[in-house]
């Protein structure tokens, strides 16, 4: 028997939810202990007799074991869930309490209990996430800094400070309640939005990493949609605009490693299962009255998705699709993103105006593609000098290797004289929608 | 070809991340199977709980044990069928468990002629 990739990372969160469902939540650490007790029990043993037939179910089963060792020998000194504490101080219900809350249903609740819980208001967004990262998804801290390029200490602060919050709460959400479940969503649909955009655009030049994090935030926009309450038209919209994108994403990244744009990708690698899958998702995404910016942003991918080439894709449409964003959340980022459709569907002088026009554009100067965008606009205008201070602009802003490189190349093309439009390949594609988030981050601060 | 026994020792650094642990299993799993496909394993052996009990001495005193430090209690035996010393000590050379701060002891099993 082999083990399916990422078995450890998956069982890491079901395990982990299940006991601090059973623990409480201010035992998050115990938990946690046991987990990694579990683990160890299992390598000990399938290194000399190989992985079982079902290694999931051997593995919760020790987790279970191990539970019912911690609760005997920690029920004196601890109280644990106060909803359950009653059971399992006594020697007559707790088997039997422990036994029912390892039911594979009850696991999935324990899942969805834990997602709720980890969005939880006092939490700023990027502290939701890397808590999501760490407990549900089973990335170690080194795991979260690495896919955040960000520190070991930084990664680890914000999860302890958020594990602290968690802790005090003291119960986990309650996913039974349907009001308090339809207002805590909302937050929810937004923390994995984030993790797959930062799985999507984020600053991490890796490929490995992009592709992990946004598999992390499809898996858990399925576990919302096999929940009664959690599958809302806004959840399938969600899960059609992460279909859609992540269709994508084995073109994105060209031979040489390089990101490659919308404009520029080999569609023939675009995967055609996912594209078909999100179609049907954006469909399921349309009843009701409701339009969010996740219907917006999938609808627009989906107009890609359905293009041939460039050329044949209905620009106009994505303009007004961009309108109706506008509408719903309103930001310069998107404005930006208008402005280049624009461009596609009536040329770089009116994308030009468009960009000159934006509101706030102030806001946009410590953006990358503000620049670039501007640069490439100019260069096929003809002004060569302006083009050159843009893309140099945009050079000083450059977050890894790979736009280093891809700017450096504009800057040269501007030097050469080069209006040609050969090497159009800036990502500003949908990599803007991800700088959105930082924007709105700076405004919490 | 000879017996030798493969002394497991130190429970190793398993304290990594999920996708840590299941690489570092994976390794043991490769590891084994090439030992048994190449007819070296004689018997896998069994793992072994980590806690016991240490009898001593004269007066049979009775301790948890083992005494040992992490790195030196003995984790798992296994039998395998090597040409020489050498062979069998090559053999262990490519255990995973050296990955993670643990030690392999290669004994020659006695051919007991009675």
């Amino acid at each position: 028997m082999e083990l399916s990739d990422h078995l450890f990372r998956r069982e890491s969160g079901r395990m982990l939810a299940a006991l601090t469902r059973v623990f409480g939540v201010h035992n998050l650490a115990l938990a946690e202990d046991v987990v990694q007790e579990a683990f160890c029990r299992a390598i000990e043993v399938w290194r000399f007799r190989g992985v079982p037939e079902n290694p999931s179910a051997w593995l919760m089963a020790t987790a279970k074991n191990c539970a019912l060792d911690a609760l005997r020998r920690e029920r004196a000194a601890r109280v644990f869930a106060p909803e359950l504490d009653r059971f399992l101080q006594s020697e007559w219900t707790l088997a039997r309490v422990v036994h029912e809350l390892f039911e594979p249903n009850a696991i999935k609740d324990d899942l969805l209990r834990m997602m709720f819980s980890c969005c939880h208001p006092r939490l700023p967004e990027n502290a939701q996430i890397a808590l999501m990262l760490n407990i549900l998804c089973g990335f170690s801290v080194n795991e979260v800094a690495s896919a955040f390029l960000s520190t070991h200490a930084a990664i680890e602060k914000r999860i302890t400070r958020a594990k602290k919050v968690l802790a005090t709460s003291r119960k986990l959400f309650d996913v039974t309640a349907s009001t308090e479940f339809s207002a805590r969503l909302h937050a929810v649909h937004r923390a994995i939005y984030l993790l797959f955009n930062e799985g999507y655009h984020g600053a991490s030049p890796e490929k490995a990493v992009r592709v992990e994090l946004c598999r992390e935030a499809m898996r858990l926009t399925a576990l919302l949609l096999e929940h009664p309450l959690g599958k809302t038209p806004t959840t399938y919209a969600l899960a059609a605009l992460m279909c859609l994108g992540a269709a994508r994403l084995s073109a994105r990244v060209d031979a040489s490693g390089d990101l490659s744009s919308l404009f520029v990708q080999d569609r023939s690698q675009w995967d055609q299962n996912l594209v078909v899958d999100g179609l049907k998702l954006l469909e399921l995404s349309a009843i009701g009255s409701e339009v969010t910016e996740y219907h917006v942003e999938a609808a627009i991918a989906s107009v890609h998705a359905i293009a041939r080439c460039v050329e044949d894709t209905d620009w106009g449409q994505i303009v007004s699709l961009y309108d109706a964003l506008m509408l719903i959340r309103p930001s310069p980022i998107v404005a930006l993103n208008r402005a280049i459709a624009v461009a596609q569907n009536e040329g770089s002088a009116r994308g030009l105006e468009e960009i000159r026009a934006i509101a706030q554009s102030e806001r946009l100067v410590n953006y990358l593609f503000y620049h670039a965008a501007l640069g490439e606009f100019e260069l096929r205008s003809g002004q060569h000098e302006a083009a050159h201070e843009h893309f140099l602009a945009a050079l000083a802003l450059a977050r890894n290797p790979m736009e280093h490189r891809f700017l450096e190349q504009r800057v040269e093309a501007c030097n050469r004289g080069d209006t040609q439009r050969a090497c159009y390949g800036t990502f500003w594609d949908e990599a803007l929608v991800s700088f959105k988030n930082h924007l709105e981050a700076e405004e919490h601060d | 070809m000879s017996e030798f026994t493969f002394l497991f020792r130190g429970r190793g650094d398993t304290a990594g991340s999920p996708e840590q642990n299941q690489k570092h299993l994976e390794k043991w799993v490769a590891w084994f199977k090439d030992l048994g496909a190449k007819g070296y394993i004689k018997d896998p052996g069994r793992p072994l709980e980590e806690t016991g009990k240490v009898i001593t001495g004269k007066q049979k005193d009775v301790t948890d044990g083992p005494y040992a430090e992490a790195k030196d209690v003995v984790g798992g035996y296994m039998l395998i069928e090597a040409k020489d010393l050498q062979h069998a000590a090559d053999l262990a050379k490519d255990c995973p468990i050296l990955d993670v701060g643990g030690s392999i002891e290669v004994r020659p099993t006695q051919t007991l002629n009675m």
